[in-house]
């Protein structure tokens, strides 16, 4: 048996390495994961960081980790073929904060996903956070509000106290004819976002 | 249906509390409320891959990948190890990034004011794949320390950022290498923030005289392990 690794902090400094664009790189995964050929409902998910006082986050990173309009996670272990893969779509992105704490990213809407047991778990894309002043990366996962029935029979959302389940859900939002779901991620406080063991 | 591997839970005895107020930003930053227990689905068990398309020809290499009139400043350094589960088993085929400051101390972020001179040829960003046995390689140029402002006369030891992905989103893993013998360990929060000791000397480059490049460079060693699947399979 080996024992893991220890997690340190991203840094202030990751840009450059892990979202090196204004570097004059190319990074592996931007904040845009959709082409013009990806199948699916185009949304933009964008929100806010912050800390325990309040004050927007601005050296954060999201990565978000989601399944296809079909429902389908490019990854071996998720071998349904009944559910197509779609070759314009990875499923990955990295958005670091702004100066405001403000991320977003432009994805599409992901089908849903078998729980254990063959349930189905509502649509939603899982969320790493991490930063400056984070020692460990914090998992969790957004939801979208206007799922409500699959929201409500979802084994995750269920699993949580129902005052803290909305802070995993995104407000869905239409704005010059785009559609846009707002998270806000709380690390402390009176609103802190649920983050799991996962 | 595949019969999916279910995960270890993440140890952590080996890793630092989220919150370390010697490390002063964790205070306001770390959650503060218990993490919630997820069960590990196909939305855990599944995870962004990369391969070598994503590699351009000297990512490994950071002493020749940002070059424009010479070669970067400073002492040579070979970075290699092998990427491990937890049960030894290699993890082939993974994708590692690094990001470090140049040999005077100082970071090319643009929010870096570390009076420190910028060296052109150095950008200190760089990528590679583990080989079917896990093994890595980086070639690079040894980051110097610098200082910040977490306590008076605060100065991070030397280190190079790794970001790792493994085989599933639960494999996650972003940290720091150090080199050995630095005299700034003991002194530094952010390595100290990992309370049991074997579990930090993890975070502790070895000195490979076999990795050393005669008249090149010096070669460190540093294996990284990841959590990985549990040894019995899981009924999804």
């Amino acid at each position: 048996m080996s024992k893991e690794t220890p997690s340190q902090t991203v840094g202030p400094y990751f840009d450059y390495g892990l979202t090196p664009e204004r570097y004059g790189k190319t990074g592996i995964a931007n904040n845009i994961l959709t082409k013009k050929e990806t199948q699916g409902i185009r949304i933009r998910l964008e929100g806010q960081v912050f800390d325990g006082e309040g004050s927007p986050i601005s050296d954060a990173l999201i990565e978000i980790w989601q399944s296809n309009s079909q429902g389908r996670y490019r990854h071996p272990n998720d071998d349904r073929e009944e559910f197509a893969l779609d070759e314009h779509f990875h499923g990955f992105g990295r958005a670091p904060t702004n100066n405001n704490g403000e991320y977003w990213f432009e994805t599409i809407k992901p089908g849903p996903v078998p729980s254990r047991g063959n349930v189905l778990q509502a649509p939603h894309i899982n969320l790493i956070v991490m930063m400056r002043g984070m020692l460990v990366h914090a998992y969790s996962r957004l939801y979208f509000s206007d799922e409500l029935e699959a929201n409500s029979n979802d084994p995750v959302l269920s699993s949580i106290e129902e005052e803290r389940r909305g802070t995993l859900i995104a407000v869905r939002q239409e704005r010059a004819g785009q559609l846009i779901y707002r998270l806000d991620i709380h690390m402390q406080g009176e609103q802190e976002t649920v983050f799991f063991d996962a | 249906m595949a019969v999916l591997t279910d995960f270890t839970s993440r140890d952590w005895k080996s890793h630092p509390a989220y919150r370390h107020p010697p490390y002063k930003s964790t205070v306001l930053r770390g959650p503060s409320k218990p993490l919630l227990p997820l069960p590990h689905t196909l939305s855990e068990l599944t995870g962004p891959i990369y391969g070598h398309e994503v590699l351009e020809s000297l990512d490994h290499d950071l002493t020749k990948n940002a070059v424009r009139n010479g070669e970067p400043l400073g002492e040579r350094i070979i970075v290699s190890g092998r990427v491990l589960d937890e049960e030894g088993r290699p993890v082939p085929e993974t994708l590692i990034e690094i990001w470090q400051a140049n040999a005077a101390g100082r970071y090319i972020h643009r929010v870096d004011q570390h009076d420190a001179p910028i060296d052109a040829n150095f950008l200190g960003s760089g990528r590679c794949m583990t080989d079917q046995d896990g093994r890595y390689r980086f070639t690079s140029i040894k980051p110097g320390a610098y200082p910040w402002g977490n306590h008076p006369n605060g100065w991070r030891p030397q280190h190079i950022h790794f970001s790792l992905f493994g085989t599933s989103f639960l494999s996650r893993l972003v940290t720091q290498m150090y080199f050995p013998g630095d005299p700034l360990l003991p002194l530094d929060p952010i390595f100290n923030s990992t309370a049991d000791e074997e579990a930090r000397d993890r975070l502790v480059a070895k000195f490979s005289l076999d990795l050393t490049e005669p008249e090149w460079a010096l070669g460190y060693e540093f294996d990284i392990v990841l959590r990985g699947p549990q040894s019995t399979p899981m009924e999804n």
